[in-house]
């Protein structure tokens, strides 16, 4: 039998504090071993509501299998579908990033890509034409989330785009995501003139057939291995994507190569492919939407299973309060600018690639990337603090997703709703910068954090979720 | 004249480091007053009755800024020593190695960082049971020195305590000894043979000071909260902490300290302990039971120590010529002292007024014309303000009333020394109960002052060392709370 109180009684005390230092200090006079948890009150109005979540007799166990299922989740790719067969999209509905949004609240570059949907649908002939059946409402707007999927940016997704199709089959659940245009005057950062509009045309015509066959003769790509490989070799699956790119175009090529298509047009596909540093963000982001899916709906756990934004409003959704979005303004990223761009031009963040810091990596693998740094205006100590921070405000570590330099440890991984209430500390985001204005594109790219209100809303129904 | 009042956002800092800044900012060159705090609805008044406005918007979580000063300069050299104030705080409170450490945000980090078994809680109330169930779910036990904590939620947390085997100290738990480490206000005492399990926190520190007294050690003193005894809490704390002790191979016998118990609980206790083969003595203070020095004696002598004579020095009477008033006015700062006074004293006087919960009760000035016994560790005084044996500011502002007052007859005062108490309360207090014996003697009455001063001489402040500074001061300082009580009632039998 071991002794009682945990062997409280026949130890050499250590001991953790929190709140006067004056504890800790007379502790340290007397040689104890002494750990301040630097204590700060949470969010202001927080703590009748925290107080019941911590209560919760569920939640450590909830949290646990939160944090299980996150870290078991697979992530395969097994298929390159158009959007209308991969996921039934019907003609006339348009997916975009971030929680609900109406098209009089949405942004310029939400409404820059909508047009070039709209355009590539072909339900207009014009922007302006576009423009006008969007503002009165001929067509239906629906987040990503809400179907499984996630879009980079303005995140839209209309029935002729193409699309990833991976797999979870622990979980038995599928995500998508739609290939990536590359960088500059792209639809995901709201640009829609005729160069956006005849690129997708070809990501259609030639691009989405050569992958599918690809990964079709190829066989199912585990897109978790790569993450894994690619945190080591220096990416952090957000912002840097190179080494993931790389590899994932090493599995495909031998299928690229052998498509039945033109040499000119493989050839084209291959150039496109492999010019694009960002190619792998567009399976980075599903699989982590598959690991954030397996811990949806635990009662009583307070992780946090979807950080997205609409260029709007940033939402986020808890697995203990289901599909509940929990809202509030989007910040404006604070980094670099590409060219002349300065902060006046960029647009409040936006993009579900936030599901990449909520599966554990992008800012939370920030210490991974510390070539990242000179592109979001920091420095190699700020990469490794950022992640550090991480662990203060995440239930655990991931098994598979290492960090070399902190020893291998895992990263920061299950986002814990009390934590970030109790410290204050928000999770980091790294992101790209849209132009404010409707068609710009691309602007900069940099770091952001969501809106506190997110998370005190989130503790106040999860406290009303406890049962008494 | 300048006034400068400002507020800072979302800076915290506790309000005894608070104090401190506050004292130093009060002494800057040009500095009238000042009052560094959170702003907190006690604070508020307090700045208020200084004179300082604070805007309406402020809440518990904004530092106010408070200085007056004779001229610009002088609030200038004032917001100075703040920032140099609040520059040494942080600078202790973040050394932590290389640029990319991350301190432990939460106490649950912190518990398993360190792998501790225990954890201090010292929060301000509304955010206590958040820490504990951290704490409690990192796997470490608590001691919960935080006051304003529900009843309710003090027994949902014992019971996810007990459910993890891990104890919660309180809340509002004062003084605990685990291993040899004192936590929060203790004295330092010998290692030996005795558990203590206490429901009360100056009334442990009582009785590991006689216990040193008479030479016999102490092996663990476990705190359980004030109202772990009640009938509400049903003694979950004391249950876990008799069995814990029970397989404690350094303990040999226990002594149950407490405020007065709820006597069901209280036997439903006794009889389980039958069961765990510990010899347990009981001090739970009450009508027509013991008082703790008679309880202490009782064990010792069942223990089979002698009882030794407890340390006193009884100061020269007053000018005979002189006349006292009428009543007796304890000022006490532990509250299981004032308890064990109250009901002492009332053996003798009949009914006493007080804030211990009993009737009489005081009104809200806490003043009477008749007999007065005033808890200044109560919640309602401590609510954003350290406790007076840290800050006693109030204490001693009710010495210097007492002085003016002719219904005063005889001051009864505690000083519990230790770690975690004032670093020199027995100057202070000396100067105060002159300063009171120098008043009343001006206005034509003798006021005698009894202090009982619960220390040892191993203590940060050595016990002998104060007791030295008090009687120089001209008061009577007893190391029995009951005995120095009884002197204070013959005191005042004389003039009745």
């Amino acid at each position: 039998m071991t002794a009682p109180l945990r062997g409280l009684l026949a130890a050499d005390p250590v001991v953790a504090t929190s709140g006067v230092a004056l504890f800790a200090d007379a502790l340290r006079d007397q040689a104890v071993p002494v750990t301040d948890a630097g204590w700060h009150p949470p969010m202001p109005g927080t703590e009748d509501a925290l107080a019941r979540v911590m209560a919760d007799p569920r939640r450590e166990e909830a949290n646990a299998t939160a944090l299980a299922r996150m870290t078991a989740a697979e992530a395969t790719l097994v298929d390159v579908a158009p959007a209308s067969e991969a996921l039934g999209l019907e003609r006339g509905t348009f997916l975009h990033a971030g929680p609900p949004i109406e098209w009089d609240r949405a942004s310029g570059p939400l409404r820059g890509a909508l047009i070039g949907a709209v355009l590539l649908e072909g339900l207009a002939d014009t922007a302006e034409d576009a423009e006008q059946r969007l503002a009165a409402g001929e067509f239906e707007l629906e987040p990503c989330h809400h179907r499984g999927a996630v879009g980079p940016m303005a995140g839209v997704v209309s029935p002729s785009m193409w699309t990833y199709v991976l797999r979870d089959e622990v979980h038995d659940n599928t995500s998508w995501c739609s290939l990536n245009e590359g960088l500059g005057k792209v639809l995901r950062y709201g640009a829609y003139g005729p160069e956006v509009v005849e690129r997708l045309r070809w990501m259609g015509d030639v691009l989405g057939p050569i992958l599918r066959q690809a990964v079709r003769s190829t066989g199912p790509i585990d897109i978790r291995a790569i993450v894994a490989q690619m945190l080591q070799m220096g990416d952090e699956g957000h912002n840097r994507n190179r080494a993931g790119s790389l590899m994932l175009l090493r599995e495909l090529l031998p299928g690229m190569i052998t498509a039945d298509a033109s040499p000119t047009e493989v050839a084209e596909a291959v150039r496109f492919s492999g010019a694009n540093e960002h190619f792998f963000l567009n399976l980075g982001m599903p699989a982590c939407k598959l690991a954030t899916l397996a811990a949806e709906g635990i009662p009583g756990s307070t992780v946090v299973t979807t950080m997205a934004r609409n260029g709007t409003d940033f939402g986020i959704r808890v697995s203990g309060t289901g599909e509940r979005w929990f809202t509030g303004p989007a910040n404006t990223p604070q980094g670099l600018f590409l060219g002349e761009y300065g902060p006046d031009d960029a647009n409040p963040d936006i993009g579900d690639s936030a599901i990449t810091e909520t599966g554990g990596i992008g800012g939370f693998a920030m210490a991974a990337a510390p070539a990242i740094v000179r592109f979001v205006g920091g420095d190699v100590p700020f990469a490794l603090a950022a992640t550090r921070r991480m662990y203060e405000v995440t239930v655990g570590e991931h098994p598979i997703y290492q960090v070399p330099v902190l020893g291998f440890r895992g990263t920061p991984v299950g986002i814990d709703v009390t934590k970030v209430v109790r410290t204050g500390e928000l999770p980091q985001i790294n992101t790209g910068m849209a132009g404010r204005v409707a068609g710009t594109g691309q602007v900069g790219a940099g770091l952001v954090t969501p809106p506190e209100q997110c998370f005190t809303q989130a503790v106040e129904a999860l406290a009303e979720a406890v049962p008494r | 004249m300048t006034v400068h009042v400002e507020l800072r956002r979302g800076a915290y800092h506790d309000s005894v480091s608070l104090m401190q800044v506050s004292r130093s900012v009060a002494g800057a060159p040009g500095v009238q007053a000042a009052q560094v705090a959170m702003a907190t609805e006690l604070n508020v008044d307090v700045l208020g009755q200084m004179g300082f406005e604070v805007p309406a918007d402020a809440g518990p979580n904004d530092l106010v800024v408070a200085v007056r000063a004779d001229d610009e300069a002088g609030v200038e050299s004032g917001l100075a020593a703040v920032e140099d104030a609040l520059r040494a705080l942080s600078a202790t409170s973040s050394d932590t190695g290389a640029a990319d450490e991350v301190p432990p945000a939460t106490l649950g980090s912190a518990v398993r960082r360190s792998g501790a078994g225990l954890a201090v809680v010292s929060v301000p109330g509304a955010h206590a049971v958040t820490e504990t169930y951290d704490a409690i779910s990192a796997g470490a036990s608590v001691m919960l020195f935080s006051d304003n904590v529900s009843v309710e939620d003090e027994i949902a947390l014992k019971d996810a305590a007990a459910a993890a085997d891990v104890l919660v100290m309180g809340p509002d738990c004062g003084t605990a000894l685990v291993g040899g480490v004192a936590l929060g206000f203790a004295n330092v005492v010998r290692q030996g043979p005795v558990g203590i399990v206490a429901a009360s926190g100056t009334g442990a520190q009582q009785a590991m000071c006689l216990l040193e007294a008479a030479g016999v050690g102490v092996s663990h003193c476990l705190g359980v909260g004030g109202r772990d005894l009640k009938a509400a809490v049903g003694g979950r704390s004391t249950r876990q902490a008799l069995r814990a002790l029970a397989e404690d191979a350094s303990t040999e016998w226990v002594l149950v300290v407490s405020k007065p118990p709820d006597e069901a609980v209280l036997e439903t206790v006794r009889a389980e302990v039958a069961d765990l083969g510990l010899r347990v003595h009981w001090a739970t203070l009450g009508a027509g039971r013991p008082d703790l020095t008679a309880a202490v004696e009782q064990a010792l002598a069942a223990e089979g120590v002698t009882v030794p004579e407890w340390p006193a020095t009884t100061a020269a009477p007053d000018d005979a010529t002189l006349p006292v008033g009428p009543s007796l006015r304890g000022l006490f700062c532990g509250g299981t002292l004032a308890e064990e006074s109250l009901l002492v004293a009332t053996d003798a006087l009949g009914p006493i007024a007080s804030n211990l919960g009993h009737e009489p009760a005081l009104g809200a000035g806490l003043t009477d014309a008749g007999h007065v016994v005033v808890d200044f560790g109560a919640d309602e005084l401590t609510r954003g303000r350290a406790h007076p044996m840290i800050d006693p500011t109030l204490r001693m502002e009710r010495i210097a009333a007492e002085a003016a007052d002719p219904t005063c007859g005889v001051l009864l005062l505690d000083l519990v020394l230790g770690h975690g108490a004032h670093p020199d309360p027995a100057g202070e207090l000396a100067d105060a109960i002159r300063s009171a014996r120098e008043t009343a003697h001006a206005a034509g009455r003798a006021l005698p002052v009894v202090v009982s001063l619960t220390g040892t001489d191993a203590d940060p402040q050595g016990r002998s060392r104060c007791a030295e500074a008090l009687a120089a001061g001209g008061a009577s300082v007893f190391l029995s709370n009951a005995a120095a009580t009884r002197h204070a009632v013959t005191l005042l039998g004389g003039a009745r």
